[in-house]
């Protein structure tokens, strides 16, 4: 595909260039929606379309109006608090459950390994809605249902899955002679674990813990039957404007989280690249 | 260890233990040391996540309220005999138990359950229920036939009867369009009133759809990616994990605002005059929305295990066929494509296991016409509260998405399953 052959007739000169047009649309499909909504956002007007000046690039078109809105609105700022909150403990709570699971998931004396890790990974599978619903019904009977603990166990439950997949990926080239090696000099199990494993295994629990934590961050299904309004989240109140009456302001948050996002992917690809390089696979 | 007890002599330990036994000891200290390491994780798996869903699954059969708040009245009907109206005791029971339940607030939820059975049922209860408490002596069954003639009618009786079962498989039946008549056997709902099995084949015939689309437009790009020099198909895979990152309500936001009646793709076909002013598209808010946005969220589903596949296949065995004669589309079909099906494979179940449970996108943007399995699930949840329902439509979705894990295990294997 790189090149096209010397040989190649005129058809397959169409046909190269045709399939990378094919190709670009589709990536333009894949891209358009987030593009479109980042200039929609600092509309002056509150409509969804782009209007002639905006076309003009008349600075008077554009503001940071709807910006201000959300930061003037306590519902937002509230939401915003929330979401960090919950997201937060749901992380630190799921990395450390997922990766000591991790751990022993990958040791060769594991018992009942493919059973468990089919529990494990349950979570991601089972359709939100039925997880939703199953959560509403118990956790209001022992009194989690309108509470922030029982939103974190909640959201812990769905991104430990991510954290048990990525560790467990990251010690599949593990040496565990390494290990060995450690204890024949002297260090006890403890001293082991975090002068030797942990730093081989960074990378991937850190790559889990983000991916519990945009899990969290993004999850609406599940804070829409247990949360109260005192915990309502970012999506959550999203879900409200989008359902009630969608202002632009929804607009500038969505800005806000596609940054947010870029900045996390950023993390996991540089943090892909050095478990690449301390694994010793060089890029191709 | 069939090789160290091969020459029959007990090798030992220098204490004299046999070997084996050492072994085996050693053996079990380490998958107790490993077990440990899940316990933690597993315990809470199993406390946050399976016992709130198995509980749910019980409510779908479970069936309280009236055996707890009518008990004796159902005890004096078993000896009813089925078909006539019955007699002055019995009256006299329900009278004392609808007081009692009337007092303990219970009896709406016998009503609401009765209306389950016979729709409009649930006024007859209410209402005598009220009128009861003035009434202070018999005979009761003229005082009912007078407070609704319904009291008159033996299928009321039957219907109580049945529903007072403390299990019940009514709901399971409701989710498949079925029910108990009054005699007790299964037949199907009248022709009007059948809508979950076609909405259980329009959510199956929907998601399938989604699993097709995305694979049709994720194969050019995963291959256009894996062909590609590793520097720009980097820079191309940012393009698919930026909306795979980004939030779904943002991107289903997103597609509100193109798709919309007065959105960005029905002005610029305006604008371009492609069509009229007065017959702008509706693309949203009914199917066409539902499918749209829901192909745009899942389609890095589909992009990333492709592309994690094509990498591994070698181009020389293109080229080779192509140096045997193949034509480009003969050597694609039959050296390239079998090689990719496993990506296939592993894409498209995911896409469908994940299409199939969907529940945000249809609600936001599938109007009245493009709601699947998982909003009526929310409907009777959150608006209906026949939490039965909801719980026997969930259980059917979950045992299907359960089966395709399975396959998914199988197939693909949890373990190769591919992040980001």
């Amino acid at each position: 595909m790189a090149a096209l052959p010397p040989y190649a007739g005129p058809l397959e000169h169409a046909w190269h260039y045709g399939f990378r047009i094919i190709c670009g649309l589709i990536f333009l499909f894949l891209i358009m929606p987030i593009l479109v909504i980042v200039p929609l956002s600092f509309n002056a007007e509150p409509y969804f379309t782009f209007n002639e000046n905006m076309l003009r690039l008349n600075p008077d078109a554009y503001s940071m109006r709807w910006y201000a809105d959300i930061f003037n609105n306590p519902q937002w700022v509230h939401s915003i608090k929330n979401s960090f909150i919950v997201a937060v403990f749901a992380t630190l709570l799921a990395t450390t459950l997922g990766t000591l699971a991790a751990l022993g998931l990958s040791r060769a004396y594991m018992p009942y390994r493919t059973a468990i890790m089919g529990v494990l990974i349950s979570p991601m599978i089972v359709p939100l809605i039925i997880t939703a619903a199953g959560m509403y019904f118990f956790y209001s009977k022992v009194g989690l249902a309108q509470t922030f603990p029982g939103l974190i166990m909640a959201h812990t439950a769905l991104g430990t899955p991510f954290v048990v997949i990525t560790v467990t990926a990251t010690l599949i080239g593990f040496d565990h002679s390494l290990t060995r090696a450690s204890a024949s000099l002297g260090a006890d199990p403890t001293r082991t674990f975090f002068k030797v494993i942990v730093p081989l295994i960074l990378p991937g629990v850190i790559s889990g813990a983000l991916f519990a934590f945009i899990t969290s961050f993004d999850e609406v299904v599940v804070v829409l039957f247990l949360a109260g309004f005192e915990q309502r989240t970012i999506p959550r109140q999203m879900w409200a404007g989008i359902r009630e009456q969608i202002s632009p302001t929804i607009l500038a948050v969505a800005t806000l989280l596609i940054t947010f996002s870029i900045v996390l992917m950023s993390v996991l690809e540089g943090l892909r690249r050095r478990n690449e390089r301390l694994r010793g696979i060089r890029p191709t | 260890m069939a090789e160290i007890t091969a020459d029959q002599t007990v090798i030992t330990t220098a204490d004299g233990v046999p070997l084996k036994t050492r072994l085996a000891q050693a053996e079990r200290r380490k998958k107790i040391a490993a077990f440990a390491l899940v316990l933690p994780l597993l315990a809470f798996i199993l406390i946050t996540f399976i016992v709130p869903i198995l509980d749910m699954t019980f409510r779908s059969v479970d069936n309280p309220v009236v055996a707890a708040t009518l008990p004796r009245t159902l005890a004096a009907l078993e000896t009813w005999e089925t078909g006539k109206i019955p007699d002055e005791p019995i009256f006299a029971i329900l009278a004392e138990e609808m007081v009692a339940g009337a007092k303990a607030r219970t009896i709406g939820k016998v009503a609401t359950r009765l209306n389950y059975e016979i729709p409009g049922s649930r006024s007859t209860i209410t209402k005598t229920a009220r009128k009861l408490k003035r009434i202070k002596q018999g005979p009761y069954k003229e005082a009912f036939l007078k407070i609704d003639k319904r009291w008159g009618d033996p299928d009321l009786w039957a219907r109580l009867k049945q529903i007072g079962s403390p299990y019940t498989l009514s709901y399971y039946l409701a989710a498949v369009d079925m029910r108990y008549d009054a005699e007790g056997s299964i037949v199907s709902q009248p022709e009007d009133r059948q809508i979950y099995v076609p909405l259980f084949w329009r959510t199956l015939w929907v998601s399938m759809l989604i699993t097709v689309l995305c694979l049709v437009l994720a194969y050019p790009i995963a291959y256009l990616m894996a062909t590609l020099p590793t520097g720009i198909s980097n820079l191309l895979m940012i393009m698919v994990l930026l909306p795979f990152w980004t939030s779904l309500l943002v991107r289903t936001t997103s597609w509100i605002v193109l798709l919309q009646t007065e959105g960005v793709l029905n002005d610029i076909a305006v604008w371009t005059g492609l069509i009229g002013d007065e017959n702008r598209l509706q693309m949203i808010y009914n199917m066409t929305g539902t499918v749209i946005a829901m192909v745009h969220i899942l389609l890095p589903f589909m992009v990333l295990p492709l592309f994690s596949v094509m990498k591994t296949i070698s181009p020389s065995y293109v080229r080779a066929a192509r140096s045997l004669g193949a034509t480009p589309p003969r050597a694609f079909w039959t050296v390239y494509f079998p090689q990719s099906v496993p990506g296939i494979g592993a894409g498209s179940l995911l896409v469908f296991i994940l299409a199939i449970g969907y529940y945000i996108t249809p609600a936001l943007v599938g109007g009245r016409t493009g709601q699947l399995i998982s909003n009526f699930i929310a409907f009777h949840m959150q608006k209906s509260l026949n939490w039965g329902l909801a719980a026997a439509l969930g259980g059917i979705l979950l045992l299907g998405v359960l089966a395709l894990y399975w396959l998914y295990n199988r197939l693909v294997g949890i373990d190769n399953m591919k992040l980001g």
